[in-house]
């Protein structure tokens, strides 16, 4: 069995964490970018424009691209022939993304949820982490990453749908969803679709679905069609960039769908802002 | 067509009258933060009839929680919090001599209201450009409320910092303005 040390866990995910605050991932850019050049308000081209001047601030100067450096969500496979010597790995990331919130000059952003206090010194700087866990085949660990902001969070729905109400009902809740957000969640958004499963699958899957490559299309086709026509529908709502009207209020739709109980259609939309800090590693 | 302002705090009842949904204003002076925990303080020392850490007649709140700023520098990445967590408090502010509000997303219908009434604004700022309105701060120092971290009261020295106006004293609303022009109805 193959062995990982603890440290070198550690070590590797602060430096992720860093790294993510201040560099925009290529996806993201590049999306931005393509929205910038299509935009057809001026308003919005501006804000366009801003934000990849700021992406670029932050990345030459090392400055967070957003002063919400969120909380710290992983998605975690973990071989099944892989041992953590030293420590176990939940604690390993959790200590990683301490270290990593602390000497980036990132901001705490944990709070108890009653007295709002901030757990800084309570449970540790930025922590407890969110993580979730799959267990696979193979020696190896793969830790994808997301520095995920409260603004976006704070739009994200989940409902159960009568089955009857099929895929037409997803799209008009989805619809709903965002309209209802309108400017508060930092749009150009990526919006991210969990349908199927149970109620906390469906959530789980539309998180998931925001650590897609921004664009990348689901790998099955009629689901692919799916989010084109999701993209086409959520972009005719007029939202913009920052919410002052335009035409490119959605970068990107990602949908994952699951298998799910005759009497139920659980959908969620879990909403990422411009913003998309998302970083992995392999180890 | 959208105009632009070049405006220095504290903002007069002129200043603000001149202002309308859609202006683009580059504000230079000092300008306070505050997020909901703050403004909960406010509007307690308020109602008690006590003085706050900052004169409000005039005054520019800036909805923000920056990070932590790094060795020799003011302050760190601060762009613009979601506003709505405001909302039951910025009219008693705004009866008070608050004159304007720089934060992002929608407002609810007393702050407009308030607005309209004593004559003040809702600026947006742009949200997740935080490293870029982070470097147009020149000056950061915490003057109340110390324990609440990023939330704590800081006064901000701002030099042309760019937002947008929202909301204005005349009932308008981008948002809605700027929405419905882009819309596409089926």
């Amino acid at each position: 069995m193959r062995e990982i040390a603890y440290e070198d866990i550690v070590k590797a995910v602060k430096n992720m964490v860093i790294h993510t605050a201040t560099n925009l991932p290529e996806d993201a850019l590049r999306k931005l970018k393509e929205a910038h050049e299509k935009e057809k308000s001026p308003v919005a081209k501006k804000v366009l424009e801003q934000l990849l001047e700021n992406a670029e601030i932050a990345r030459t100067e090392k400055r967070p691209l957003c002063q919400d450096t969120g909380l710290a969500v992983y998605f975690v496979k973990m071989g099944q022939d892989v041992h953590v010597t030293g420590g176990t790995l939940t604690d390993a990331i959790n200590k990683g993304t301490e270290e990593g919130y602390v000497e980036g000059y990132l901001r705490a952003s944990t709070c108890d949820c009653f007295t709002r206090a901030n757990l800084k010194d309570v449970i540790g700087y930025n922590l407890p982490a969110v993580i979730h866990y799959d267990i696979v085949e193979g020696d190896k660990i793969e830790i994808e990453y997301a520095a995920k902001g409260g603004g976006s969070e704070n739009v994200s729905r989940a409902r159960v749908l009568a089955p009857a109400q099929g895929p037409q009902g997803v799209i008009d809740f989805v619809k709903e969803v965002i309209s209802e957000a309108g400017p508060n969640p930092c749009p150009p958004i990526i919006v991210g679709v969990g349908i199927g499963g149970t109620f906390e699958k469906a959530a789980v899957s539309s998180k998931y679905a925001l650590f897609r490559e921004a664009g990348k299309p689901n790998p099955d086709p009629a689901v692919a069609e799916f989010e084109k026509e999701l993209l086409f529908e959520l972009n005719k709502l007029g939202i913009g960039a920052m919410g002052m009207g335009g035409t490119e209020t959605v970068l990107a739709v990602h949908v994952e769908k699951n298998p799910c109980h005759i009497a139920s259609l659980p959908v969620s939309v879990n909403v990422q802002c411009h913003s998309s800090r998302h970083n992995h590693i392999t180890l | 067509m959208s105009q632009v302002h070049y405006l220095t705090t504290p903002l007069t009842d002129e200043d603000i009258m001149n202002l309308k949904a859609g202006d683009i204003v580059y504000l230079s002076g000092t300008i306070f933060t505050a997020r909901d925990a703050a403004h909960k303080r406010l509007v307690d020392l308020i109602e008690s009839k006590e003085e706050l850490p900052f004169p409000l007649q005039g005054a520019v709140i800036y909805f923000v929680g920056p990070t932590p700023p790094k060795p020799g520098e003011p302050i760190g990445s601060a762009g613009p919090t979601t506003s709505y967590r405001m909302d039951s408090y910025s009219p008693t502010l705004i009866k008070y001599g608050l004159k304007g509000m720089i934060g992002k997303g929608k407002r609810n219908q007393a702050v407009k209201d308030a607005c309209k009434e004593y004559k003040a604004v809702y600026f947006g700022a742009t949200g997740g450009a935080g490293a870029l309105l982070g470097k147009l701060i020149k000056e950061a120092k915490v003057i109340a409320y110390e324990e609440l971290g990023p939330e704590a009261v800081r006064m901000l020295k701002v030099e042309n910092f760019p937002v947008t106006v929202i909301n204005d004293a005349y009932g308008n609303d981008l948002y809605e303005e700027g929405r419905r022009q882009y819309e596409v109805k089926d």
